[in-house]
């Protein structure tokens, strides 16, 4: 079963900007799914129409087989939502935003405390839980934004960039507990601008630009896509000129610094046997650009020509 | 095939078993959600009782040792009654209607504001609930307001209630009608100063001219008839009714007016909720 299908999906705001243009999509039951896109490229409006809080022009939406218009209470019940920016009450504390929310699903005081002290010890808040929500810090609103998405239990959790300024060290954690709710069948979908994310924890992605969905596949597939990959060299000793190493398309960025191309069909162990014939050390490697990123950038390139062509014919 | 793909695989088979999302029964869900909704509402102004609670009484005890006290004594009767007897069920009623509007504007407002009005947006809670949920707040703390007033009153005057049911039927309707106009007036509302300007500019003078210090008799004949305009002169006369059997309006007259207005301003919020004016885009 699909946990979501989008069919024609059209959003034209009230001063004439079209921010989507026949969307369509499907996310199946259980999967990760990325959602990316440029700035505007239309991803709140999308979730915002799926999630009720914008009113969509045209189209259509379900839910595990749900109709957005026809069963919007059900719809709702499976809907978790973790909202690109803040909204909730500042100066109430940290429980009680939880614990309303449960209300408003309909579950009953008793048990909305239960659950919101198990959401709250999973995500490291239940020692702040009498705490306004004022003086929590950065991190610790997106976790209880997360906390307070999960608290009816939704099978499909929708989340609009969840670790946008949030540290290294709780994006991790975050992380982990996404990949456990995943695993315990909660399907995700997740928009981002950290492509190191939707890599790590996506299995398929869209990506959305100017209102369109301009790809939509497997993490794999699409990674299989790349033809080369650049890395950076840090080198022991400096270089007086360029190298040849056969093949390898090289860069000099600093007489310690190297940029080189690996195309599919080379390896990283022929780059290392041809700087070792050259006798050159190497400290230190890394990927120049994320994977993912450059991926998405080709991508977006490609749509935004097409559409130019398009215009000019 | 390799570990990362039987992991992949593995997680896609168990994703097939999701766990349900039971909603509870229908009415069970549109109670504990109204409750919830109520509950929070009557946190709110409760946390907050200095701002909320505190002002009306502290402003009604000067209207009674001024007006009634010190003044009222010089004015002498009025309809027959002690001068002071008379403002009292002016003065809580108009406590009432003061608190029950301002306590939703100022609650749906903020929500709007700082957009936790998404909380409910997001949920399977029917328009009608969250209507209802916060017009139940502005009720509460209108009769609650009320109240104090009226105990205020009584530190003042021996007052003898003509009809406990016209009475707390009045207040009830009036608190119900004014906690829908707020709600309303925070729709429309785009900044904090749209939520002040109904109170200060409307209401205020509606209800000072609604016969909460004196009966429309003592006007000329023309304004008495542009007095019988303004709505609240209704409101006032039937719960003066009520609470010493005196009125300047006929009382049936006075509630089809009261439910009258009941009933279009929760059709106009029902709508305003459906479209989703000024909290979707």
């Amino acid at each position: 079963m699909s946990a979501l299908v989008v069919q024609g999906l059209g959003k034209t705001y009230r001063n004439g900007l079209r921010a989507l243009d026949g969307v369509d999509l499907t996310v199946a039951a259980g999967d990760f799914f990325g959602l990316l896109g440029p700035n505007g490229a239309g991803k709140s409006t999308l979730i915002g129409i799926i999630t009720s809080l914008v009113t969509k022009t045209t189209g259509r939406v379900r839910v595990f087989g749900y109709d957005l218009d026809r069963d919007r209470e059900q719809v709702k019940a499976l809907l978790g939502v973790v909202p690109q920016e803040f909204n909730f009450n500042l100066f109430l504390p940290v429980a009680e935003v939880v614990i309303n929310q449960a209300g408003y699903f309909g579950i009953a005081r008793r048990e909305a405390c239960a659950r919101a002290e198990f959401y709250l010890r999973k995500l490291d808040l239940w020692e702040r839980r009498n705490t306004e929500m004022r003086l929590l810090s950065g991190g610790m609103k997106r976790r209880l934004m997360i906390a307070r998405a999960l608290v009816h239990r939704p099978r499909l959790l929708i989340l609009d960039e969840p670790t946008a300024g949030v540290d290294i060290e709780i994006r991790r954690s975050m992380w982990d507990y996404l990949r456990e709710l995943n695993a315990e069948g909660t399907t995700i979908i997740l928009t981002t601008h950290y492509l190191e994310e939707a890599e790590s924890l996506c299995r398929h992605l869209a990506i959305i630009d100017h209102g369109r969905i301009q790809a939509q596949t497997d993490v794999a597939s699409l990674l299989a896509e790349l033809n080369t990959e650049t890395f950076v060299l840090n080198l022991r000793e400096r270089l007086t000129g360029l190298p040849t190493l056969g093949g390898f398309v090289l860069d000099h960025i600093d007489d310690s610094t190297l940029e080189v191309q690996v195309s599919r069909e080379q390896s990283i162990n022929g780059l290392f046997a041809a700087l070792s014939r050259n006798g050159i050390e190497v400290l230190s490697l890394r990927n120049k650009q994320n994977r993912l990123e450059r991926l998405f950038l080709d991508r977006v390139d490609r749509a935004r020509n097409g559409a130019l062509t398009e215009g000019a014919e | 095939m390799s570990p990362a793909s039987a992991e992949r695989a593995l997680r896609q088979q168990t994703a097939v078993a999701a766990p349900s999302a039971a909603l509870p029964p229908r009415w069970t869900r549109y109670r504990v959600t109204f409750l919830a909704l109520w509950y929070k509402e009557m946190l709110r102004f409760l946390r907050i009782w200095v701002q909320t609670l505190l002002p009306a009484v502290i402003t009604t005890t000067l209207y009674f040792l001024i007006f009634g006290q010190l003044i009222g004594a010089r004015i002498g009767h009025m309809e027959g009654l002690d001068y002071i007897d008379f403002i009292v069920p002016g003065l809580v009623l108009m406590a009432v209607i003061t608190n029950s509007y301002s306590n939703v504007v100022s609650s749906f407002y903020s929500s709007k504001f700082s957009r936790y009005v998404e909380e409910l947006l997001v949920s399977p809670a029917p328009d009608w609930i969250i209507l209802a949920g916060y017009v139940a707040g502005g009720v509460t703390r209108g009769l609650l307001v009320g109240a104090m007033v009226m105990l205020v009153a009584l530190a003042f005057t021996d007052l003898q209630v003509h009809s406990i049911a016209i009475t707390m039927l009045v207040v009830f309707l009036t608190a119900l009608l004014f906690a829908l106009g707020g709600f309303i007036n925070a729709v429309f509302a785009n900044s904090f100063d749209d939520i002040t300007v109904v109170p200060t500019f409307i209401l205020t003078p509606l209800t000072y001219l609604g016969g909460v210090f004196y009966s429309i008799t003592l006007l000329p004949e023309f304004w008495q008839q542009v007095s019988l305009a303004n709505p609240i002169l209704y409101m006032v006369n039937a719960f003066r009714y009520g609470l010493l059997g005196v009125s300047d309006i006929p009382l049936a007259i006075a509630f089809g007016l009261i439910l009258g207005f009941i009933l279009v301003l929760s059709i106009l919020s029902l709508v305003l909720l459906r479209r989703g004016v000024g909290i979707k885009s």
